[in-house]
């Protein structure tokens, strides 16, 4: 296999990870699960720009979709929580 | 409206759109090929005209600084917003925390939650990542003239390691380390550093972001790329300093608003 017959082979699976992930993130209903789901989404997404040769946006993807967005939504979902009384 | 009109609505459409995506579809150019002529012209003289490898930070803190300028700003509106937003609701709060004792941690005024200290298995790694995780951040931020990376990146991770402290210990280590005036002064002083340097170019009669200091000898170096490396360091303080405030701000606002009780 060439080097541009596994490149291709990787993006193509890459995406089809992707396009997965998409779908179990919307099909996610409960929150907290959500969030986790999203961060892991957020990962494949940041392998998703690296196989396309982005590792700048990829970098951006892993810090901002895996870790920052998640981080805030889970103290969103603190916040609005209602308390055991 | 009935039902079955809503549904007529929407076969029509979505009809529309379909066709309408697949009419754009069918006009994109093939796979891998960029047709722009930006893109090639760049890659021919970005390190030459620079003396920056990373040629995306090239572009972005020099050939298309003035749209970096007003990204950088949107981070920042949404940091000032989010902190007079939950500054407001946070002063409610005082009001009533205060006849409790001020002094007392979030965390002893809660009454009906009592949150288990943080155990050990968690504090040492937390700990012992903070100082990486540091480094690693001011890298990227430092290195954006040589490397895929850049302020952005290292200012987000930068505040990472705050909330690695926030893990470790307690909220009141995390605010200790990262005060909110601290955080209010970097963010604007790494914003309006940023617009600064656009200006000093003006000085010099130079059009507005223009790449007004000493290239350096070598591309790729630390020291060469002049105001590409510069800027990339300012906006790794505004982006640090926005992301602490903006998480900072809610992890207060959970604490006092789980404590204050209803």
């Amino acid at each position: 296999m060439t080097g541009n017959a596994v490149m291709d082979v990787l993006q193509v699976t890459v995406l089809v990870l992707v396009a997965a992930g998409a779908t179990v993130v919307v099909r996610t209903r409960e929150r907290v699960r959500l969030v986790l789901v999203l961060s892991a989404y957020g990962l494949l997404l940041a392998i998703l720009f690296f196989t396309f040769q982005a590792p700048d946006v990829a970098l951006s993807e892993l810090t901002v979709g895996a870790v920052a967005l998640p981080l805030i939504l889970l103290l969103a979902i603190a916040k609005v929580r209602k308390r055991p009384e | 409206m009935t039902p079955r009109q809503r549904r007529w609505l929407f076969a029509i459409a979505a009809a529309g759109l379909v066709a309408c995506y697949l009419w754009a579809f069918a006009g994109l150019p093939g796979f891998g090929h960029y047709p722009g002529p930006y893109g090639p012209e760049i890659l021919k003289h970005a390190i030459a005209q620079t003396n920056a490898t990373g040629v995306v930070s090239a572009i972005n803190f020099d050939y298309r600084g003035f749209d970096t300028v007003g990204e950088e700003f949107i981070l920042f509106t949404a940091a000032a917003g989010m902190s007079v937003v939950l500054r407001k609701l946070r002063g409610e709060r005082e009001g009533r925390g205060e006849r409790e004792g001020r002094a007392k941690s979030p965390y002893d005024r809660a009454r009906n939650r009592d949150l288990p200290p943080t155990s050990d298995a968690v504090r040492m790694p937390t700990l012992a990542l903070v100082g990486p995780v540091v480094l690693i951040g001011w890298w990227l931020a430092a290195h954006a003239q040589a490397n895929p990376s850049g302020g952005f990146q290292g200012g987000v991770i930068l505040a990472t390691a705050f909330m690695l402290v926030y893990l470790s210990g307690e909220f009141l280590a995390f605010r200790r380390l990262s005060p909110v005036a601290l955080l209010d002064c970097a963010e604007a002083l790494g914003a309006g550093a940023f617009v600064a340097v656009g200006l000093a170019a003006v000085a010099q009669g130079l059009p507005y972001l223009d790449n007004f200091l000493p290239l350096g000898q070598v591309p790729g170096a630390v020291s060469s790329s002049g105001t590409i490396a510069l800027i990339s360091f300012f906006v790794g303080i505004e982006v640090a300093a926005a992301f602490t405030l903006i998480i900072g701000e809610l992890l207060e606002q959970t604490l006092l608003v789980r404590a204050g009780g209803r």
